[in-house]
């Protein structure tokens, strides 16, 4: 972007303490269990909730666990209150919340509202459902995450994961379709979602139109590609062009007949397996290698990099690359494993909310995958709360990630800071 | 450069402005800003500001002795050129993807060594077909009865335009402020709520108090809504790409909900996400009459035009959120409220492109909306925006050519079968081309302004700082 870093007033100005930072913490703790409570005070749910936690194959088939809804949900607001004033201890000492704290406050507060939720439907919420289709619905966003936190530490602004993701699934659907085999569909989908960041690369990075103008019309121009040889091509010949065989499920022995655990970590397809461990592939690849340090540097000080011999043109050129190949993946996940065939804007909006992640998971790609994991869920949770008669309004919890990003931006939970050269193309001089 | 100051007497444009500006006609606000900052006391605002008139300049091309290369050079040089080999691009984009896809085509082709006449027959049909049925669509019908009939496309494509041009000022207001709205949807379902439910849900208020009460609920709203952005950027640093990004799923979620709850938005006795039809008060009035869709609201949209030039060539606010658009740090130094000037700006394109919300409510789609009343519209007007080069009259021509590109791609899906999406296509790439003048030029083979014969005379201002384009 040109020029548009405006200064606001940044932190920098006040002496910069640990004690700001956490007791903000301690406010947005405060802040959601007043929520919670007003909640539960305001619009109470008599009855019993029930979870099932167990699945067919198990060693050990536990039990569908029945509890009283709003006693339940007031004990986990007890547990929440007293991490919170932990909390508000610990802030006081001038120490930092730990982050485990806030997840242990995040957990209860999550099961006392499904207590709350579920109470008095008639059928179990089944828990094992919730998390293995969280992380299902979550596949592409993680890789799409990956994809744009690859891009923005070299430098580049990657609003076009929307458009690399309908790509992957596009491509994906016709190449798998007609050979049969969804190994070459993921492939086809890799290569066309290079492909794209290919043309986003060459504008960015070598005719230096700005990034997020780019961006946004890859995506339309892929969009209307798409939608294009859908209906002119794809519709008509159906059956040769776009029914994919699926990639089958891969069951790890033993390890799948854990209670929860197993159905839900262990029971997915290569390219859900893939992706765990593509996240740590690509934590370790940035963080932990040479080419990782040039593509932060490339991102962070261009001129700097440049000065000690990086050639931050062809740096920037890789990382766009390899990061549109793993959206790739991502892109693949709709055509190839989620369902057997291409829809017209499949992806429905998938992009944005994996490039929230990148940023509520500040630009890292561990974060950035749970991020992905937690948008994942709200959306699922919406699905399985509708089915088990939620009382909450299904628009709101699709809206839950985006109000949870817009504040992460603004520095209500945590502060999230770009790497300094994103967005700014590099003019050697 | 700032402490030699007969040099800046030589600067090109520089040496009119005192008599112009004692005249009280003031060419360029810049010019006048450089007049009243002491170069003495803030050399770095005074440099910038004589960078900016530099660059505000028409492009100077140099002599090179060869009095038809200069002419040349100096009719190529122009972005208009660039504008127009873009649009030739992207519809010659757009044939190829109307002749692999068409079947005439696909069956002569097969045998196109035998006969290539068949295949460039089949060619012609397609693409003419359907550049016809486009042209015919959205200008002049030359199958219609009468005058009145056959102009009904034109009139559909002014319909189109009018909420184009609306959102595509937004956008472009906050672009020459440095800023990016891509939050157009968001602004306009936000607008459309507000204007919307005004409309369908008070009753006895007179026809044009009604209109003009839903107008103002829909403007302020989308205001608002991109206030939020702009707020959160002055006071957090948010960037404004991300936080309008979500506003838009947001805004989309909130509309989702009122009009699938009875009681809110729904109408009444209806299961179907969709509100009631507008009160006959609320309602803008046709403009040519009851045979044509287009109604007043086109008449707003021009008005738009006209406060959006207005302010950014000849007030001072106008003046302010260039100056922060081109360089925030040289405008704070000039005295300039950034932060507030960021949050205005956000409100003032915010504002316009719910205006366009509220014509689609009130003009276009009267009989009840539902989540789709922005019908792309906030990501059409960042290209529109683009397209027009941020300026405002730019904007009106980008904007009904956009529009008429949508009336005629309709026109084109019904008699020809090819899908609307192609007009996706070619929207989308007219913008890329435009946003990368050189790939353009190197395509046609034009001279490239930046890579000049090496003239003995260097630009009198110091290398500027950015050599980016334009203002996105």
């Amino acid at each position: 972007m040109t020029a548009t870093t405006v200064d606001a007033p940044t932190p920098d100005t006040a002496p910069r303490t640990a004690s700001t930072a956490t007791w903000k913490a301690v406010i947005g703790l405060g802040v959601v269990l007043a929520l919670y409570a007003l909640l539960l005070a305001l619009v109470p749910h008599e009855g019993a909730a029930r979870f099932r936690l167990a699945t067919d194959s198990d060693f050990v088939v536990l039990p569908t666990l029945v509890v009283p809804a709003m006693t339940t949900a007031w004990v986990c607001g007890l547990v929440g209150l007293a991490v919170l004033v932990l909390a508000a201890v610990r802030t006081r000492a001038g120490h930092r919340v730990p982050v485990w704290a806030i997840a242990v406050f995040a957990a209860a507060l999550l099961v006392g509202f499904l207590a709350w939720a579920a109470a008095g439907s008639p059928r179990d919420l089944p828990v094992v459902g919730l998390l293995s289709g969280a992380l299902a619905l979550s596949v592409p966003l993680i890789y799409g995450a990956l994809g744009g936190v690859i891009g923005e530490r070299s430098g580049v602004v990657n609003i076009a994961i929307e458009g690399q993701l309908l790509a992957g699934a596009f491509t994906a659907a016709i190449v798998g379709s007609l050979t049969d085999s969804p190994w070459a569909g993921l492939f086809a989908a890799v290569v066309a979602s290079a492909l794209v960041a290919l043309v986003l690369g060459m504008f960015t990075i070598t005719y230096k139109v700005n990034q997020v103008i780019v961006g946004v019309v890859l995506n339309v121009l892929v969009i209307g590609l798409t939608s294009f040889f859908y209906s002119e091509v794809l519709v008509p010949n159906a059956p040769t062009l776009n029914s994919t065989t699926r990639f089958p499920q891969l069951p790890i022995p033993f390890l799948e007949q854990i209670p929860i655990i197993g159905p839900v970590l262990f029971d997915q397809t290569i390219v859900g397996y893939l992706m765990i461990v593509m996240v740590f592939v690509v934590w370790f690849a940035l963080f932990r290698t040479k080419w990782g340090l040039r593509v932060r540097a490339v991102g962070e000080h261009p001129k700097a990099a440049d000065t000690v011999g990086i050639d931050v043109i062809r740096t920037r050129y890789r990382a766009v690359l390899i990061g549109g190949a793993i959206a790739g993946l991502g892109g693949a996940f709709y055509t190839v494993v989620s369902i057997n065939q291409f829809g017209r804007e499949m992806t429905a909006g998938a992009g944005f909310i994996a490039l929230a992640a990148v940023i509520f998971g500040k630009w890292d790609p561990l974060r950035a995958a749970l991020a992905g994991l937690l948008f994942g869920f709200a959306t699922n949770l919406q699905n399985v709360l509708s089915v088990v008669g939620s009382p909450v309004p299904s628009q709101f919890m699709l809206m839950l990630p985006y109000v949870v990003t817009l504040l992460a931006v603004a520095g209500l939970v945590g502060r999230s800071r770009a790497p300094a050269a994103s967005g700014t193309p590099y003019t050697k001089e | 450069m700032s402490g030699e100051t007969p040099d800046r007497d030589t600067t090109p444009g520089r040496d009119t402005t005192p008599e112009a500006a004692a005249e009280g006609v003031v060419e360029n606000p810049l010019d006048e800003a450089l007049g009243s900052v002491d170069p003495e006391a803030e050399p770095g605002l005074a440099e910038e500001l004589e960078q900016e008139v530099a660059r505000e300049q028409a492009p100077d091309v140099p002599d090179t002795g060869d009095r038809w290369r200069d002419a040349f050079r100096r009719a190529t040089s122009g972005s208009w050129v660039v504008a127009l080999g873009a649009i030739v691009l992207a519809i010659v984009a757009g044939s190829v993807l109307i002749i692999v896809t068409n079947e005439a085509v696909l069956a002569a082709a097969p045998y196109f060594f035998s006969r290539p006449g068949d295949t460039f027959a089949a060619i012609g049909e397609a693409v003419g077909g359907a550049y016809s049925a486009l042209f015919q669509g959205a200008v002049y019908n030359f199958g219609a009865d009468s005058f009145a009939q056959g102009i009904r496309p034109l009139t559909q494509t002014l319909t189109n335009a009018t909420p184009l041009i609306a959102a595509g000022l937004g956008v472009a207001l906050a672009f020459r402020a440095g800023l990016f709205n891509i939050g157009g949807q968001g602004q306009m379902l936000v607008a459309a709520i507000a204007a919307g439910w005004i409309g369908f849900g008070v009753t006895g208020v007179p026809w044009p108090w009604h209109m003009l009460l839903c107008l103002v609920a829909g403007v302020a709203a989308g205001a608002l809504w991109a206030g939020i952005a702009g707020l959160l950027k002055a006071r957090t640093g948010a960037h404004e790409v991300i936080v309008t990004i979500m506003l838009n799923y947001i805004a989309f979620y909130l509309l989702s909900y009122f009009l699938a709850t009875p009681g809110l938005m729904q109408a009444p006795g209806s299961a179907n996400p969709k509100t009631p039809p507008m009160q006959d008060g609320a309602v803008l009035p046709p403009l040519l009459g009851e045979q044509y869709n287009l109604h007043w609201g086109f008449v707003l949209s021009l008005v738009a035009v006209a406060y959006v030039w207005w302010l950014l060539n000849r007030s001072s606010t106008g003046f302010a959120f260039r100056a922060v658009g081109e360089n925030p740090k040289a405008a704070r130094v000039a005295g300039i409220d950034v932060s507030r000037t960021t949050v205005l700006v956000m409100l003032v394109a915010g504002g316009l492109v719910g205006l366009a919300g509220t014509q689609q409510v009130l003009g276009t789609v009267t009989t009840g909306f539902s989540a789709d009343i922005d019908a792309g519209i906030g990501f059409d007007a960042i290209t529109v925006a683009l397209l027009g080069g941020s300026s405002p009259i730019g904007v009106l021509g980008a904007g009904i050519l956009f529009g008429g590109f949508k009336a005629g791609g309709s026109a084109m899906q019904a008699a020809e079968g090819v899908p609307i999406e192609i007009v996706l296509v070619v929207q989308s790439l007219i913008v890329l081309f435009i946003a990368a003048p050189p790939l353009v030029r190197a395509i046609f083979r034009l001279p490239q302004p930046d890579r000049r014969p090496r003239a003995p005379r260097r630009r009198a201002a110091a290398t500027p700082a950015t050599t980016e384009e334009g203002q996105a």
